[in-house]
């Protein structure tokens, strides 16, 4: 599984979400508070909404649309509407760019 | 099922069912769980207004409370005197018409930051407006993505044309109260209607069984307790409410899309803004915002009104209650004959191109 070079730590705000797009899929990259980074697929399992305009508060993505929450470690659904889990990836910083581990 | 109430309605020419022909319609066109306009807005500005916090929201629900209590304490020591009428009108506005707003809020799960307060205030609130909270939460989520698209958004209050018979009467619940009590009968034997699981999760149906059997336990004691003591008093303070007090509720909440466009995919065309005086927007907790909170659900109610001043270039210009009340009722009237007027909101100079969706690309 390849580690794909995504955007640079400094695009992101702490406690903010951005949008990547990369192979004609969209991914959400998050940075926590305390300077930790996470990545997610982009759209939310619910209504396929980009996430990247959602509200990140700890570790919970909430949905722009709906309100529902992911838990940005793991994907699993924390609030309803949401059901489904959202697939996570491995992301790794080096040398202040953020590479995400995405699937062959 | 027979349809009581129709002999009270007018026919409408389009099927506002959600599992009817209008849903493939919609579906077809492109207007189901679509692309909407939003008002473009830098994100750290909106972030600061979708920001979470508890504070406002324990403020104003200990002001509700207090003022639950003592209109409702009020209410029972004046009982059987003319003194009590007063005070059961405040109380039944505060219950009656105030728990919609906080069901509301609660249900986004913007209220409150702490995430348990924003649960019990919607169970509390669901309680109060005799709606399944389960069932409701599910519906309130397809009103959000499909809004006003008919076919598809079960909570299209005013349908084409509007139900002025049904809506007179239930300026004191009429009709809702013994719907909403129905519909909790048949969701606690487990059954269903079509569009309710249209809308609903196959497998959120068990809970919701569950959240009928308890609410209806609990009027069962109100009940039971006005039986026992020979006084119609507890139901005067939890249940009965709900009717005599949610005259209000419809006067605020109609316009929030009432005469105004459908199966477009903006909420500037199908949703309007009204400005309140501040003890309305304390009742109605800022919902009067509307086309805000529908862009941008994500934003507390406390909030609303500081987002409203960063988008409203892009907005129509909103009206107070009355003028809008003026405008909106004779439109309703001619929409009983002709259910193709509606009012068609006019955007400000320099705003963003409309999206009419793509049924009526003007």
């Amino acid at each position: 599984m390849p580690w794909i070079e995504a955007i640079s730590a400094d695009d992101i705000d702490r406690d903010d979400v951005m949008r990547w797009d990369y192979g004609g899929r969209t991914y959400a990259i998050y940075r926590t508070e305390d300077d930790e980074f996470f990545a997610s697929d982009g759209l939310c399992t619910h209504e396929k909404v980009h996430l990247a305009d959602g509200l990140l508060m700890d570790y919970e993505i909430e949905c722009p649309k709906h309100n529902g929450r992911f838990d940005i470690r793991d994907g699993s659904a924390r609030r309803a509407p949401v059901c489904e889990a959202l697939r996570t990836y491995p992301v790794k910083v080096d040398v202040g760019m953020i590479y995400v581990e995405l699937p062959d | 099922m027979t349809d009581l109430l129709a002999p009270l309605k007018f026919k409408p020419s389009r099927n506002y069912s959600l599992t009817g022909p209008e849903k493939d319609r919609a579906i077809e066109d492109g207007l189901v769980s679509a692309e909407w306009y939003q008002t473009p807005i830098d994100r750290k500005v909106l972030k600061q207004f979708i920001k979470r916090t508890d504070g406002p929201a324990i403020r104003d629900f200990v002001i509700w409370m207090a003022l639950l209590v003592t209109t409702g304490a009020g209410g029972v020591y004046f009982w059987g005197t003319w003194w009590a009428v007063p005070f059961f009108v405040a109380y039944g506005v505060l219950y009656g018409t105030s728990s919609d707003s906080r069901w509301h809020e609660s249900l986004h799960g913007t209220a409150f930051k702490t995430r348990w307060m924003n649960d019990w205030l919607y169970e509390l609130a669901s309680f109060m407006q005799i709606w399944n909270p389960v069932i409701w939460r599910w519906s309130h989520m397809r009103h959000h993505t499909d809004t006003t698209i008919v076919g598809r958004d079960p909570e299209i209050g005013t349908m084409r044309p509007p139900q002025m018979i049904l809506m007179g009467l239930n300026l004191i619940g009429l009709t809702s109260v013994p719907r909403n009590l129905l519909a909790l009968g048949r969701h606690s034997v487990g059954r269903f209607t079509d569009d309710e699981r249209d809308f609903t999760p196959e497998s959120e149906l068990p809970r919701a069984v569950l959240s009928a059997r308890i609410h209806l336990a609990i009027y069962g004691c109100v009940i039971v307790s006005c039986f026992v003591w020979g006084t119609i008093l507890p139901a005067m303070l939890i249940g009965l409410p709900r009717a005599y007090g949610v005259w209000l509720l419809p006067i605020m909440g109609l316009p929030q899309h009432a005469g105004l466009a459908e199966d477009v995919l903006d909420h500037r065309l199908n949703s309007r803004t009204i400005l309140l005086p501040l003890p309305l927007r304390f009742i109605y907790w800022n919902m009067n915002y509307h086309v805000e909170h529908h862009m941008f659900p994500m934003v507390p109610y406390h909030a609303l009104p500081a987002l409203h001043e960063a988008i409203k270039h892009d907005c129509p210009k909103p009206k107070g209650l009355l003028a809008t009340w003026r405008e909106l009722f004779p439109v309703m009237i001619r929409q009983i004959r002709d259910q193709n007027h509606y009012i068609h909101q006019v955007l400000p100079d320099g705003a963003g191109a409309p999206n009419f969706g793509p049924r009526q690309q003007h």
